[in-house]
Parts: structure tokens; sequence; C-alpha cells
């Protein structure tokens, strides 16, 4: 583990049942790095995020994250999901909630914040993710990119070191996959520490500073996107990228 | 020439009463003949109702225009051909339905309390009422003025339990029953679901025991077993061993139709209220619950529906409640057989109470399923 690192995985193995699905993950991030975890489905990849923040519970090897362990440790569990954000490929908003309580509810309960303050930070959400006029409506009102930025706005609203996405695109309609990227390039070029599963290509060379290929439960590479995307080493990365970008 | 974009009004056919009677009742042979069946049964029948219940009921006085006192002065015992109902038994005993043995020089309290229920329920029911917030704090401390208030203490003079009865008693059972068993409910049924084998397996055991056995078991076992439970010295209130017995009873009904709601909740809704940092209470309070509660309100009035009926049952342990007055109403020889009057009484006003919970109930669908506002609660 390096000094600056901020999520460090060693030697991680998870099973579901009998079945292996990381195997030996072994993954350093820095401060400010943007990675992009891509690879076939059922390679792993949602699954070792969900560690990162514990959403899912690894049984060997060790997962650091600004510092603190993950283990049983429910107090360290949640200082962890303090500093970490998610966002999810179904959004996963409260629909009882209005898009403004969806975004305060977590400042209000875990921070403790006045709910004025609250919702005023609110709003500087919704302004990051360009939908400030949607505040008073509930998420069924709202298309899928826009619900898919609530939920950004909702992460971001912990103010947290790091973000985690979940296949973010995956479940929109193509014409609303632009606005949540572009939601997610102000990030990074704001400088969040960001791990985004996704098969955005395109997005993931304007933005990743590294990628990352899963496949059977494994890391099989990694590299900066240049040499990853032209001139990757293994046979299996060279498979799937013909595969995604070739259609 | 039209153009394409036109709208033209429906066939008229289609439309209004005529299409309305038309698609419904008249649609085809069959239906027509069914239709008019019916029709046939409610002409016979509800002037008859009507006639019975109302034109020649009597209410204080017979058709002789003097004041009804026992059953032979009824007009239907005068004369059995054209009398109709007979109220004056339900005029007469009157105070007995509505309080029981209630003191009548205390009988104030009783009414205020009954007043004071539609400020702490009403409120409660509508979410729009103005004033809500601070109507709402009534609410909470209204049990406990009511306590006193009914019971006496506080300066006010004691009323023991067995004094009260009829409607009194109905409410007290019902209102506290489905009050006290829904957070009890809501308790029981996080816990069935709880990752910790202990309490999940405390709180399945509890609910299947409950829900495998009757009521009016429950009852008995309140009302004779309870007691040898306590330290020594304590004594039970008769009501308030079957109040425990039927809280216990409903909260395992509760227990399951909320579990049922919370079962529809999709696994992210749980990952996104973690991943935000909410502790497991605050999720469940803000995130699960709500929602499950929301799925679940056809069947939580159904069960409350069951229950407010159930409470009848109490008869069989000794307290009197509107049933129970009305039994020992026709027990009286002063009006022995008039049966029809005293259970079409106690009907109506069980059926007034629970076809209010059951619109409220479709008031309540109709708002969250229309109202994009799934935020109201």
């Amino acid at each position: 583990m390096s000094e600056d690192s901020i999520i460090s995985l060693q030697n991680v193995n998870k099973w579901f049942g009998d079945f292996h699905v990381l195997k030996d993950v072994d993954l350093d991030v820095k401060k400010k790095e943007r990675i992009v975890v891509c690879g076939p489905s059922g390679s792993g990849k949602s699954t070792m995020i969900r560690c990162i923040n514990r959403l899912e519970e690894h049984q060997e090897g060790t997962i650091i994250v600004d510092g603190i362990e993950l283990t049983g440790n429910l107090k360290n569990i949640d200082s962890v999901r303090k500093e970490v954000g998610m966002v999810f490929q179904q959004f996963n908003l409260f629909p009882h909630l209005s898009v403004k309580e969806n975004i305060t509810l977590a400042p209000i309960w875990v921070k403790k914040m006045p709910k004025l303050e609250a919702e005023e930070l609110a709003m500087q959400q919704l302004e990051i993710v360009k939908i400030p006029e949607q505040a008073n409506k509930y998420p069924g009102q709202l298309s899928g990119g826009q619900q898919q930025r609530v939920a950004i706005a909702r992460s971001l609203a912990m103010k947290p070191n790091i973000m985690l996405f979940d296949e973010p695109t995956s479940a929109l309609d193509p014409e609303m996959i632009k606005e949540v990227l572009d939601v997610m390039i102000d990030l990074a070029e704001g400088g969040m520490t960001m791990i985004v599963v996704t098969h955005e290509m395109g997005f993931a060379k304007t933005v990743a500073d590294r990628m990352v290929f899963m496949d059977e439960g494994r890391i099989v590479e990694q590299a900066i996107p240049e040499k990853f995307f032209n001139n990757p080493e293994s046979d299996r990365t060279k498979l799937f990228l013909s595969q995604i970008l070739n259609h | 020439m039209n153009d394409i974009t036109e709208t033209r009004k429906p066939p008229v056919a289609t439309t209004g009463i005529l299409g309305w009677l038309r698609m419904n009742l008249f649609s085809n042979w069959v239906n027509s003949l069914i239709s008019l069946f019916v029709l046939y049964i409610l002409i016979q029948f509800i002037p008859w109702i009507l006639n019975w219940t109302i034109f020649a009921a009597d209410f204080k006085y017979n058709f002789n225009g003097e004041e009804i006192i026992d059953r032979t002065m009824c007009s239907r015992v005068l004369d059995p051909e054209n009398g109709g109902a007979c109220w004056a038994i339900i005029y007469v005993r009157f105070y007995q339905f509505m309080y029981g043995f209630y003191p009548r020089d205390e009988v104030w309290r009783v009414n205020l309390s009954y007043i004071m229920l539609a400020v702490a329920v009403v409120p409660l029911l509508f979410d729009k009422f103005p004033f809500r917030k601070h109507f709402l704090k009534f609410t909470y401390v209204f049990p406990v003025i009511v306590f006193f208030l009914l019971n006496g203490g506080l300066g006010l003079e004691s009323v023991s339990t067995n004094k009260w009865g009829g409607l009194l008693v109905t409410l007290v059972l019902g209102c506290t029953g489905i009050a006290l068993a829904f957070p009890l409910g809501i308790v029981l049924a996080l816990g069935r679901r709880s990752n910790l084998p202990v309490i999940s397996m405390m709180c399945t055991l509890f609910i299947e025991f409950i829900r495998g056995v009757p009521l009016i078991t429950l009852l008995f076992f309140g009302m004779v077993m309870l007691p040898l439970f306590l330290p020594e010295g304590i004594n039970m209130d008769g009501l308030a061993r079957v109040l425990v017995a039927v809280t216990l009873f409903q909260s395992a009904y509760m227990a399951e139709v909320i579990r049922g709601g919370l079962q529809a909740i999709p696994q992210g809704q749980y990952e996104a209220a973690r991943s935000i940092g909410l502790s497991y209470w605050q999720m469940n309070l803000k995130v699960v619950l709500p929602q499950a509660i929301r799925i679940s309100i056809p069947s939580i009035v159904n069960t409350s529906i069951g229950l407010f009926k159930d409470t009848t049952l109490v008869i069989i342990v000794g307290l009197l409640d509107l049933l129970g007055i009305g039994r020992g109403a026709l027990a009286d020889t002063t009006w022995l057989g008039l049966a029809y009057e005293v259970y079409f009484f106690v009907s109506l006003v069980f059926f007034i109470f629970t076809f209010a919970m059951s619109r409220y109930s479709l008031y309540l669908e109709k708002k969250l399923k229309t109202g994009i506002n799934m935020g109201a609660d």
C-alpha cells in the first residue's frame, strides 16, 4: 500500500455460497484518481466496488478505505460509509420522498444538520447536477437521466471523498446517458476520487486515469487508457475490447 | 373534409346515463334478465324495509300516542299485521348502550372522551387538516388524558371498569387494541426479519403462537392465567387483562401484514439507505417502513376491522360491550321478544364504524395511487 492511496484492497476473496466471485483481488487507488472498471458480466466488478462500502462482505484479505479497515466493526463501517458515496444502476431513489427530501435525508439524520441548512445544501447539489427546478417533484415524475442525477446529488450531499458508480448509465435510454456522463465528467474534473464500473468507453477514455479489466473474479489487466485501448496485454482483454468497440 | 387530427365526440350510445345502463346492465339478454330480476327484488324489498324500520316504526310513542314503557305497548305487539319496529327499547336503554353502567353524574367524562377521540383521530387521518401539527401533539397526550378521565384519579372520582359497558367498552377495546398493536406489530415484523437469529426466532415463535390460538382462548388466558404471572398483591383490572389479550392478538396479525409490505420493498432501497450512512433504525423509520406501511394499508385496515368486530367476544369473559348490553336488554322480561330491533341497532352501530374504516382505506389508497404525491403521510 503506497503512501497516498485512499483505497487499498489486498488479496480480497469472496464467495457467494460455493461460487468464488472475487479471487485474490489487489487494487490501490490514490487520492483524486479516477478508475474505470470494465469486464464481462459476472466478472465481479460490481461485487468488488460493493465491498468497498461493505454492501457486500469479503471473506478473506483486507480492504482499507481512508485509513479505516473494513471488518465486522459496525462503527468502522459507518465511518467508511460517510466517506464513500455510491450511485446504483437502478438509481434507488426513495419514491415516497421528494427530490429535495431524498437529498436532505442523510445530512439531517446522519450529520444532524439543521433542516434549513440541509435544504440549502440540497439546492447546491441540485445546481451541480443541473436540475434545481425539479427539487419539489417526486422521483416517479422524473426521467431516468434526471433520477440518476438526483441520486448523484444525494450521494454528494454527504460530502464524500470517494464516489463509487455501479453501471450508472446501464438502465438509461440512450438519449439520457449523456446528461449523466456530463455530470460525472464535471465531478472528475473537480478532483473527486472515483471508481466507475461502466461500459461507456468514450467516457473511460476522457476521464479515466487507469483502466481495470476484470474477468471471472480476477483483475486481469490494469493500464492507463491509451495503453489499455491501443495495446492491451492479455488476449482476454483484446477479445473483450474487440467485442464492445466494434459493433 | 376532415382534418386528421380533429377530435370527435364519442358515440352517444356509450356515454351518459343511457350509455352506462346499456354497457353495464343490458349488454346482452342474460345480463338484461339478471338486471330485471335484481330490480324486481329491490322494488319488493326496499319499501318493506323502509316501512318496517322507519314509517311504521315506534320511536318513543306507539300508534295510540302513548309513551312506550314495555313490550306490550309496542305497535307490533298490539297489531302484528301493521306494526313496524319498536325502537323504544333502544330509546329507553340508550344510556346503557352508550355507557354501560357508568354513573350518571360522571357521564360527562365519557362524553368528553368521545369528543376528544374525534379531535385526536381526525387530524391524524387527514394530512390536509389545518394546524395538523398542533392537533397531533394533542393526539399523543390523548390516551393519558382519557385514561384518567374515564378511570378516575387526579381529583376525579374513581369509576371501576366493571361499570363500563356498551359502546364505551367496544371503543376502548377497539381503539386501544388497534393503536397499541400497530407499533408492536411493526417491531415484531422487523424482528422477524432481523439478521439476528435469536430475535428473529423469538418474534416468529410469538407471532405463530398467537396466530395459532383462537382469540377466545387468549381472552380466557388473560382472565385466568395472566394474574398468575403477576407479582403477588398486584391485582390487574379485568378490562386491562382483556386489553392485553386483544392487543397481543392484534399485534401478531398486524406484524404479518406489515411483514408482507416489507417484503415488497426492493433490496436497492436498503442498499441506498445504507450507502448514504443511515443506521438500521433510521433506514427502517425513514425509508423502509413508510413505503411498506403504504403498501399494506388495505390489509392493515382489514385486520383492524376484524379486531373491532372481534371485541364482541369479550362477552365470554363477562365484559358487557355493545352486543353484551344488547343481549342484557333482551333478557329483560319487560322487553322480551324485541330481538330484531336490538340486533339491528347493534349491527348498525358496528356497520357505521367499520364502513367508515373501509371508506377511509379506499380514500387513502386512491390518494396514494393517483397522487404522484407519494410524500404525504
